[in-house]
C-alpha cells in the first residue's frame, strides 16, 4: 500500500472519527518495499494541496525515512528552473493542448522525493494503529485490513 | 427465499461477502465493462481531485480516469487484489458501513453495485449515509460546489432483461452465480493459456463434475426508492434515472 493512501485513511471505527488523534494511522513493524511508478508532474502538482503535510511528516519520520521539509512545497518546488528541453523522444504527449506544454516540464529533486515517498514506497507488512482506540489493522502482502470484530462495528 | 426483514451482517456475510470471495476471479472475469453513465461521471471529474470507490469490485472503475486519485474499498480480499493493480489509485479492505476514511475530504465518491446487498431498509440508508460523510462540504470562500456521489442499484424493473422481473415482484431475492466447472481431462503437459487461473472453489453445491452455483441476495430497487433513501440519509438528489435495468443517482450533501 502506497503511503499516499495513509493521507486518506483513519480509523474505521466510527466514535474515533471525530478524535484528531485518529489521524493519521501509525504505521508498525512496517516492512517497506519500494514499487517503481512513473513519474507523473501534474498528478504530483495536483495532488499537493491534498495533503497533509503535517502529518506525513509524521508518519514519514515514525518509518525512519528521510525528513520532510518544515512546509509543504509549492506547485512550482516541483519543476527544475533550468528548463531546459527533455530529451522529447521519451515524452509521450497527452491529449489536450494544455498538457502538452507541460510534458516540457523537468520535475525538480523535490518532486523525485515526494514521488518516491508518496507512490512508490509502499507497506507490505504492518500494522496500522489508531492513535486514538489503539485499534492495529493489519497490513499483509500489501493489502490493509479495516474489518472490524463483531464487538466493535 | 429471502425473507425481507430479521436479517443485517450475519446474513450478508453468508449470502454475500463468502459467496463474492469465492467467485472474485470469475467474477472479475465477467466485469471489465463500465456502465457508462459512470464512466461519464468519472471523466467529468477534475483533474487532481480525489474520490473513493466504495464496494469497488475488481477496480473496473479504477481503469476509467488516471488524472485523479482514487482509494477504492472492498470487503473481499481476493477481489481487492485483483483490483490494486490500477494505477495510480489505491485499494484497501473495508466494511461499506465502517467505511476507514476521514470525513468530508472526497470530491467525489462511487458506489456502483454495492447498498442492493444490503439486506435491511436501515442498512440502506446507512449504507448512503456514509458515503455521504466522505464528501467535503461546499465551500463559499473556494467558491468550490460540494462533493458528489455516484450510486447505481439494480432495479425491480427490468422486465427485458434476462431476469424478467417487473413491479410487484418481491424486492429481496436471491440470484444464482454459475461457476463453471472447467472441464478436468488428463493433465496436459504443455498447454497453459489465459483461462487458467480460473479459480474452482471448494465450498457451494457442487455437483459431481458439474458446475457450482452460489447464491447471492438482492435488495431489487423499486423506482424513488434509491433517491427516497439518500433523502433519508440526509442528502440531496442531484440528479437521477434509469440504466438498463438499474437505477442510479447523483447526490450530494444538503
Ligand atoms: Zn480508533
Amino acid at each position: 500500500m502506497k503511503l499516499l493512501t495513509l493521507n486518506f485513511l483513519t480509523c474505521a471505527i466510527k466514535t474515533c472519527k471525530t478524535n484528531p488523534a485518529s489521524f493519521p494511522l501509525h504505521p508498525r513493524d512496517a516492512e517497506l518495499e519500494i514499487q517503481e511508478a512513473d513519474l507523473n508532474l501534474t498528478f504530483l502538482k495536483n495532488i499537493l494541496p491534498r495533503l497533509m503535510w503535517e502529518e506525513l511528516r509524521v508518519i514519514s519520520s515514525e518509518l525512519g525515512l528521510p525528513e520532510l521539509p518544515a512546509t509543504p512545497p509549492a506547485p512550482a518546488d516541483l519543476v527544475e528552473p533550468s528548463n531546459t528541453p527533455l530529451d522529447t523522444a521519451e515524452v509521450t504527449l497527452a491529449e489536450g493542448g494544455a498538457e502538452a506544454q507541460e510534458v516540457e516540464e523537468t520535475p525538480s529533486q523535490t518532486a523525485k522525493d515526494l514521488h518516491r515517498i508518496l507512490l512508490e514506497t509502499c507497506i507490505q507488512e504492518g500494522k496500522l494503529v489508531c492513535g486514538s482506540c489503539g485499534h492495529e489493522y493489519a497490513v499483509k502482502e500489501g493489502v490493509a485490513n479495516f474489518l472490524l470484530p463483531g464487538h466493535l462495528v | 427465499m429471502a425473507e425481507s426483514e430479521a436479517q443485517g451482517a450475519d446474513y450478508e456475510a453468508e449470502h454475500v461477502h463468502s459467496v463474492y470471495e469465492e467467485i472474485a476471479s470469475h467474477f472479475s472475469s465477467t466485469r471489465y465493462k463500465p456502465w457508462p453513465i459512470v464512466e461519464r461521471f468519472l471523466k467529468e471529474q477534475r483533474d487532481g481531485t480525489v474520490g473513493a470507490d466504495v464496494g469497488c469490485g475488481n477496480g473496473k472503475y479504477l481503469a476509467v480516469n488516471k488524472r485523479v486519485f482514487i482509494v477504492g474499498s472492498d470487503r473481499s480480499t481476493n477481489l481487492v487484489k485483483i483490483a490494486r493493480e490500477h494505477e495510480p489509485h489505491s485499494t484497501v479492505v473495508a466494511d461499506n458501513l465502517s467505511l476507514p476514511h476521514p470525513s468530508g475530504v472526497f470530491d467525489f465518491a462511487i458506489s456502483i453495485a454495492v447498498i442492493h446487498h444490503l439486506s435491511t431498509p436501515s442498512r440502506r440508508v446507512e449504507a448512503v449515509k456514509c458515503i455521504l460523510d466522505l464528501l467535503r462540504p461546499a465551500s463559499r470562500s473556494a467558491s468550490l460546489d460540494g462533493g458528489k456521489a455516484f450510486i447505481y442499484v439494480w432495479a425491480l424493473e427490468q422486465k427485458d432483461s434476462r431476469r424478467g422481473w417487473d413491479e410487484g415482484h418481491e424486492q429481496d431475492v436471491m440470484v444464482p452465480w454459475v461457476l463453471k466447472q472447467k472441464k478436468v481431462k488428463e493433465p496436459k503437459q504443455r498447454k497453459r493459456d489465459g483461462a487458467s487461473n480460473e479459480v474452482v472453489a471448494a465450498e457451494g453445491e457442487q455437483k459431481p463434475d458439474g458446475d457450482q452455483t452460489f447464491l447471492r441476495y438482492y435488495h431489487l430497487y423499486k423506482k424513488g426508492e434509491l433517491e427516497s433513501d439518500i433523502e433519508q440519509a440526509g442528502g440531496a438528489v442531484v440528479e437521477s434515472g434509469y440504466e438498463k435495468d438499474n437505477w442510479w443517482a447523483i447526490a450530494s450533501l444538503k
